[in-house]
């Protein structure tokens, strides 16, 4: 577990010792702030469905730029090499790893706080709603980078492993859009709809939180990041 | 130390390493030498349990690479190929992560971090940034991080690579110094490296092992020493005539004669019967046939000629 955490801690600093982590968190904090205040004001409700509708959304984009340096930057400079030859387990360099840039993502939904303790100033928040749209983000966060940890082991180029990553995010995105459920008819609707991001993140958002939910963002991390751990194993092997 | 027994590794259909087997003994420095490609950096990440041979096994320090790939890494301190370094960081912050991943904390930690910098002389160097660093002192941090947890076996992938000639010899120094208490495994193409800092050097071509023996040993087989003698000749001389000079001459198996840079100057090549010093000898067969030495050479069989002639045989056909 120390190694771990020591992995954790040196990506989760080495965010902040580039440019990475503030672009990321500026672009992401401009642009739902952007999307989040004029419906709000048009809806004039003390509520924050624009915050937990918007951000998923830009995560889909976000995340895999957080993530496609993670393996594939350390297996160019071939620091990976270094790494795994400490006296660590595969699946710690893995978990390390993940941890770091959840870390990082925790603390971009922290910056986020602004907006329910601005919004609690206008009128009576129900915390339930936030609790739950903050854990559906949270959940959701951590599949989507656990998918972009996973495309950046299978390359040593960031671009690959970034559009690797966007491909899954866009498509487990868009297979719970109404437009996609209408095109693809009943049958194919019933398989794509519990597969989708949206379908789990909806209750969430309003508060109710269903076991099912939670583990389906909790078993697509688990999958993710158990396929990242055997892609980097599998070098030994090659 | 470390015990290789038949290491394999095919990359696909490329053979990589064929059956290597060797043996490194407590406190000693080992020189793998050979041509690039020749299976040294493949050997080294097998050692270092960075992929699996594909077959064969190995132990160092008493740990199976197969039953205790943590053990095995606990006892090696490793510095791939190009030193790959988090150029991010700091020098100092560096050596902690790397330490704290070999389970260091606190005063130890400390303690060690400085004593490596005393080692590798980084010591004005620890707050600066690592992208910052000459390519001497990323080696030298790449050292240090090898170093960090007092590993008894060092395993170095060309740490002399991309040196300067100062630099190279600076890093020859400490690869010395660290040999004389630990284990050290170091590869290069370089010869003169070789024989400079290492007790003992294992040839590699073409994924086997084609010499294990110490370098003087490696020269000696190599055979003699030549001499050549230039010479200036009085003018109409024939060569074949001036190398039959040097070919009555007691000691002396063949010679040979070919113009030098101008038709009086011929350069005589020598080869010696036996071990002894022919230089006196050649230079009175010189005054008595009459002719004015211009210079005399004795050169030494070196392991480069017996690494030509080990590694030019099969070396060439795989990875």
């Amino acid at each position: 577990m120390n190694n771990v955490l020591t992995i954790a801690g040196r990506q989760f600093r080495s965010y902040f010792n580039s440019a990475a982590a503030y672009i990321v968190f500026c672009l992401v904090l401009a642009i739902v702030g952007f999307l989040f205040w004029p419906p709000f004001f048009l809806r004039g409700q003390v509520t924050l469905t624009e915050l937990f509708t918007t951000l998923p959304m830009i995560l889909v984009f976000a995340a895999p730029a957080l993530t496609m340096g993670l393996l594939a930057e350390e297996k160019r400079t071939g620091t990976i090499e270094l790494l795994i030859t400490m006296p660590v387990r595969d699946a710690e360099v893995i978990l390390g790893k993940f941890l770091g840039v959840l870390g990082l993502y925790a603390v971009l939904l922290l910056l986020t706080f602004a907006y329910p303790i601005a919004v609690s100033t206008l009128g009576r928040l129900d915390w339930g709603e936030i609790f739950g749209g903050y854990l559906g983000l949270f959940l959701l966060g951590s599949a989507l980078l656990s998918i972009g940890l996973m495309c950046s082991g299978w390359t040593d180029n960031q671009l690959v492993g970034f559009f690797a990553a966007l491909m899954f995010s866009v498509t487990l995105f868009m297979m719970g859009t109404d437009f996609v459920l209408q095109l693809s008819g009943m049958q194919v609707a019933r398989i794509l709809e519990p597969l989708a991001f949206s379908t789990h993140l909806e209750a969430l958002a309003r508060g109710v939180i269903d076991v099912r939910d939670v583990l389906y963002f909790l078993s697509l991390s688990g999958f993710s990041l158990a396929v990242a751990f055997r892609s980097l194993e599998s070098r030994r092997w090659s | 130390m470390i015990e290789a027994r038949d290491l394999t590794k095919t990359y696909g259909s490329v053979r990589a390493l064929g059956g290597a087997s060797f043996e490194v003994r407590k406190g000693e420095v080992l020189g793998f030498l050979g041509p690039n490609g020749a299976g040294k950096t493949t050997t080294m990440k097998i050692l270092t349990c960075f992929i699996a041979p594909t077959s064969g096994t190995a132990k160092v320090n008493g740990c199976d690479i197969w039953e205790d790939p943590i053990g095995v890494r606990r006892a090696i301190g490793y510095l791939p190929e190009h030193t790959p370094l988090y150029t991010e960081m700091l020098v100092h912050e560096y050596l902690e992560f790397m330490g704290k991943m070999r389970g260091l904390r606190g005063n130890d930690l400390a303690r060690r971090i400085k004593k490596v910098a005393e080692q590798t002389a980084l010591g004005d160097k620890l707050g600066a940034e690592i992208r910052a660093l000459s390519k001497g002192y990323r080696q030298r941090v790449g050292i240090g991080q090898a170093l960090i947890h007092e590993p008894p076996v060092l395993i170095l992938d060309e740490p002399m690579s991309g040196l300067d000639p100062n630099q190279a010899s600076d890093m020859r120094e400490l690869i010395k110094e660290i040999g004389e208490e630990r284990t050290v495994v170091y590869s290069t193409h370089n010869l003169a490296e070789v024989q400079a800092a290492c007790k003992r050097v294992l040839i590699v071509a073409g994924g086997a092992i084609v010499a294990d023996d110490t370098p003087e040993e490696l020269s000696a087989r190599a055979g003699k020493s030549r001499y050549f003698v230039t010479v200036k000749a009085p003018e109409g001389k024939e060569s074949a005539t001036v190398a039959a000079q040097y070919g009555r001459v007691t000691g002396v198996d063949t010679a040979s004669a070919h113009t030098g840079e101008t038709v009086e100057e011929f350069v005589i090549e020598v080869a010696p019967k036996g071990d002894e010093d022919l230089r006196a000898e050649l230079f009175r067969a010189t005054v008595d046939a009459g002719y004015t030495m211009l210079g005399l050479e004795r050169k030494d069989a070196d392991l480069e000629s017996i690494f030509r002639e080990l590694t030019t045989k099969g070396g060439s056909d795989s990875k």
